[in-house]
C-alpha cells in the first residue's frame, strides 16, 4: 500500500528504518534481557534531530506533525517496542508545553528537547488513580513565589533518565477535578528523588519509575496555564499523543509478521516449508489484513489530526484501540507460527509478544478508550437528536 | 581550517565481477554506495569541525551520477559538495585520478586533506598518497587515532602490521584513515533535508586547468593485465640490537638467500 508521504516523511522514514537496521535490532535481545536503558540509541536519534520531529522550528525543532511523528515511531516500533517507549514518552511529557507553554516556558524548555539534550517524562498516574486519574492525591500548595510539591508518582516512563517533568498535582482539593494544575519540574531539584524501579514483563529497554516530591519546591513560574487547567492539558495531551500508541502497534505488529512470514517459507515439515499447508496461509493473510487496515487508519486520523481538526478524542481512541488490538493478535499468532522458535528468546518474536501488551495498558486501557468513544458517540447522538 | 576529504562512489558489494576480456570492472546493475572507509574520512572530518573552527569540503571525481554520494556526504554534516565530472576523465587509473583530484583541491583550497585507506573496488590505496604527492605535502596513511591537532600540526597514530606509529606532521598534509578511527554518524534529518537541496559544484578540466592528454585513458600509465589477491607470507624475522648489528645480520641473511 502506498500511503503518498511526501519527500520529507519518506525521508523520515528511511532514516528511521536505517537507525532501526544499524543500531536498534543489533542490540535490542540484549536491552531486553539486561533491563537496560538505550542511551547510545537516545543519543543517535539525537543526532538525527528526531526529537525535534514534532517541534516547531522557532524552538529549532523541524515543525512537522503527528503524520511524521507516527513514521518514526512505527519504524522504531518494528524494531522495538522498548526504544520506541522510550522516544514516544518524550513526545508524552512534551505535549503540556507544546499545548500550554507560555512563550517564556517554551523557549526555555523546547529548544534543549528539540535537540535531544534533555529527555522528558509525564507524571500522571499514582498508586490510587490509573484510570481513575481524578483520584490523584499529589498535592501542589502554594507557597510564596513557589509550589511545594508532596505525594508519589507511579509507573513514570523515562523516570529518573528524563531532564524534565510534566506533572499534574491537586491544587485545591475541595475543586474535585477541576482543583489540579500542570507544572513543568527539573530534575535535581531539591525534594525531587526517584523512587522504585519496576521489572518489567515487556519493554524493558524502557525505564518505568516512582516519582517521589517530599516538600519539593516548584517556581510558580513552572506553573503550565492557569490553577485548576490540570486535567485539561492531561486529556488534551493524552488526545494528541494517543496517536503514537496506535502507530507503535502498526510498527510491532509489522515486525513480528515480517519474522512469521520469513520462517514459515524457511522452516519444512512434512517434506515441505510450512508456508505451504492453508492454515498457516490464512493466519498469515489475516495478519496482513489486520495489519494494513490498523495502518490505514493510524495514518487517517494522523493526517485529520495535522489538517487542524480540533475533535479528536474519538478518533485517536479508535485508531488507538484497533491497532493495539492488532498488535497483541498478529504478536500472538507470528509465534504460533513459529512453534518452539518463536517461544525461544532466540527469536524476537517472544518479546514483540511481550512488548505488545503495554500498548493495550497504557495511555489509558483499552476498556477505557470504549469508554471514552461510547461517551462520544452518546454525545453526536445527542446533538443529532436535539437538530431533528 | 579547511578540510577536504575525498570520496569515492563505489559498487554496493565486496565482489566486482570482472569483465575478463578488457579486466574492467563490471558496474551495471550494482547499487552505489559512499566507500566505507571515506565513511570514517567523513565522520573524521565532522569531528575536527565539531572541536574547532573548520569548514568541510567533500570532492570526488566520477560520473554524474556519483552526486548522489555527494548529497549523502552533506546529510552527514559536510558544508559543501564538489563532483569532478568530465568525459576526459573516463578511464583515469590511480595515477591520473590523483593528478585530477590534485588538481581540484589546489583550487578549492586546503589545510588538511583526508581520504579512506583504500576503495573496496580499485583496492589500490594509492590515490590518497599519490595526492599528497603532486601536493607536494606529507602525508601519513592508515591513521587509526588523532592525539592531537592545532592549526599548524596534528599528531596522528597509524596503523602498522604489527602495532602503531605516533606520528606527528606539519599542515597542510593528508591523511588516509581505517575503521577504527571512529563510527561514522548516520545522517540527521535537518542535514538530508539541506542535502536535497544543497548546490553541487561541478568542475571539469578547464575548471582546474588540466590538459585532457593527462587525464583519462591517454595520462593513465597503468596498464591493467591481470587481477589476483597475493599470497601472504607469514614467515617474518624481527632484528634486534643496535643499528650496526641488524645491518650486518640483514646483509647475512640476504646474502643466505642470494638477494645480494
Ligand atoms: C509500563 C508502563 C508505563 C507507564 N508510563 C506512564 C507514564 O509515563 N506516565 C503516566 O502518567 N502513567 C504511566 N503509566 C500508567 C498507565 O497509564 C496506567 O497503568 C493505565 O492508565 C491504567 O491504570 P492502572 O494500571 O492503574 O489500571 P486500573 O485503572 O487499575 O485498571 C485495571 C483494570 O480495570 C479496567 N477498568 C478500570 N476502570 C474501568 C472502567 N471504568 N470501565 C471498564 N474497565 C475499567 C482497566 O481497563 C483494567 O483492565 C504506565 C504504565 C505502565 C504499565
Ligand atoms: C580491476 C580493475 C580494473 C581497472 N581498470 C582500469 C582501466 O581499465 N583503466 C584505468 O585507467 N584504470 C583502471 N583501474 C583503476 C581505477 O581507475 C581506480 O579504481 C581508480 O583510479 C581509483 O583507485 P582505487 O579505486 O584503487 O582507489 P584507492 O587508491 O584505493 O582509494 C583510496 C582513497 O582515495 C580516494 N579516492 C579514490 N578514488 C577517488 C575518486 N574518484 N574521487 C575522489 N576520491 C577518490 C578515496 O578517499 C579513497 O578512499 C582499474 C582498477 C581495477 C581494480
Amino acid at each position: 500500500m502506498d500511503y503518498f508521504f511526501n519527500e520529507e516523511q519518506q525521508m523520515v522514514k528511511d532514516l528511521v528504518r536505517q537507525i532501526a537496521q544499524d543500531k536498534v535490532i543489533p542490540v535490542r535481545a540484549e536491552l531486553d534481557e539486561r533491563e537496560e536503558f538505550p542511551h547510545e540509541i537516545i543519543k543517535v536519534l539525537a543526532q538525527s534531530d528526531l526529537f525535534g520531529l514534532f517541534i516547531p522550528e522557532e524552538y529549532g525543532g523541524l515543525g512537522k506533525g503527528a503524520v511524521e511523528l507516527c513514521i518514526a515511531v512505527e519504524e522504531l516500533s518494528r524494531a522495538c517496542l522498548g526504544v520506541s517507549t522510550s522516544y514516544a514518552a518524550n513526545a508524552l511529557g512534551t505535549y503540556p508545553l507544546l499545548l500550554f507553554g507560555s512563550k517564556e516556558q517554551k523557549e526555555r524548555y523546547l529548544p534543549d528537547i528539540a535537540s535531544g539534550r534533555r529527555l522528558v517524562a509525564f507524571g500522571l498516574t499514582e498508586a490510587n488513580a490509573g484510570s481513575d486519574a481524578a483520584g490523584i492525591q499529589t498535592t501542589a500548595v502554594k507557597d510564596g513565589d513557589d509550589y511545594r510539591l508532596n505525594g508519589t508518582k507511579q509507573w513514570i516512563t523515562n523516570g529518573s533518565e528524563a531532564e524534565i517533568y510534566t506533572i499534574v498535582a491537586i491544587t485545591d482539593k475541595s475543586k474535585g477535578a477541576r482543583g489540579a494544575s500542570a507544572f513543568i519540574l527539573e530534575k535535581d531539584t531539591e525534594g525531587f528523588t526517584f523512587g522504585k524501579k519496576e521489572k518489567k514483563m515487556g519493554i524493558r529497554a524502557s525505564v518505568t519509575c516512582e516519582l517521589v516530591f517530599n516538600n519539593c519546591r516548584v517556581p510558580k513560574d513552572n506553573l503550565l496555564s492557569r490553577e485548576g487547567m490540570g486535567f485539561i492539558v492531561a486529556m488534551k495531551t493524552l488526545d494528541q499523543s494517543r496517536i503514537g500508541v496506535g502507530s507503535q502497534g502498526v510498527g510491532v505488529a509489522q515486525g513480528a509478521f515480517e519474522e512469521a512470514l520469513n520462517f514459515a517459507r524457511h522452516r519444512v515439515q512434512f517434506e515441505r516449508p510450512i508456508i505451504g499447508f492453508q492454515a498457516i496461509q490464512h493466519m498469515l493473510a489475516d495478519m496482513a489484513i489486520q495489519i494494513e487496515a490498523a495502518r490505514a487508519l493510524v495514518y487517517s486520523v494522523a493526517r485529520y489530526m495535522d489538517s487542524g481538526a480540533k475533535e479528536i478524542t474519538k478518533d485517536s481512541a479508535i485508531a488507538k484501540t484497533f491497532a493495539t488490538d492488532v498488535a497483541m493478535k498478529v504478536t500472538t499468532d507470528a509465534v504460533q507460527i513459529m512453534g518452539g522458535s518463536g517461544y525461544m528468546r532466540e527469536y524476537p518474536v517472544e518479546k514483540m509478544m511481550r512488548d505488545a501488551k503495554i500498548l493495550q495498558i497504557y495511555e489509558g486501557t483499552n476498556q477505557i478508550q470504549r469508554n471514552v468513544i461510547c461517551q462520544s458517540l452518546i454525545k453526536e447522538a445527542a446533538r443529532q437528536g436535539t437538530k431533528k | 581550517m579547511k578540510i577536504v576529504v575525498c570520496i569515492k562512489q563505489v559498487p554496493d558489494t565486496t565482489e566486482v565481477k570482472i569483465n575478463p576480456q578488457t579486466n574492467t570492472l563490471i558496474r551495471d546493475g550494482v547499487p552505489s554506495i559512499i566507500n566505507p572507509y571515506d565513511l570514517h574520512a567523513i565522520e573524521a572530518a565532522l569531528d575536527i569541525k565539531e572541536m574547532m573552527d573548520a569548514s568541510v569540503t567533500v570532492l570526488t571525481m566520477g560520473p554524474p551520477q556519483a552526486e548522489n554520494a555527494l548529497r549523502d556526504a552533506a546529510a552527514m554534516g559536510a558544508d559543501d559538495v564538489a563532483l569532478l565530472t568530465d568525459k576526459v576523465f573516463a578511464g583515469s587509473d590511480s595515477w591520473a585520478t590523483a593528478y585530477a583530484l590534485s588538481c581540484a583541491i589546489k583550487k578549492v583550497g586546503y589545510d588538511l586533506i583526508i581520504c579512506g585507506k583504500q576503495a573496496i573496488d580499485g583496492d589500490t590505496g594509492q590515490v590518497g598518497p599519490a595526492v599528497a604527492e603532486f601536493l607536494n605535502i606529507p602525508h601519513v596513511s592508515y591513521v587509526s587515532k588523532f592525539s592531537s591537532l592545532n592549526g599548524d600540526a596534528i599528531t596522528v597514530r597509524r596503523l602498522m602490521d604489527d602495532g602503531y606509529d605516533i606520528v606527528e606532521v606539519s599542515l597542510p598534509a593528508l591523511i588516509t584513515v581505517v575503521r577504527e578511527l571512529n563510527q561514522p554518524r548516520l545522517p540527521s534529518l535537518k542535514g538530508k533535508i539541506r542535502a536535497k537541496k544543497i548546490e553541487i559544484k561541478r568542475l571539469n578540466h578547464t575548471d582546474i586547468n588540466v590538459p585532457p592528454k593527462n587525464v583519462g585513458v591517454e595520462g593513465s600509465p597503468t596498464q591493467v593485465k591481470n587481477i589476483f589477491a597475493p599470497a601472504v607470507k607469514k614467515d617474518r624475522r624481527m632484528l634486534e640490537g643496535t643499528a650496526d648489528h641488524q645491518v650486518e645480520e640483514l646483509i647475512e641473511a640476504l646474502r643466505c638467500i642470494r638477494c645480494i
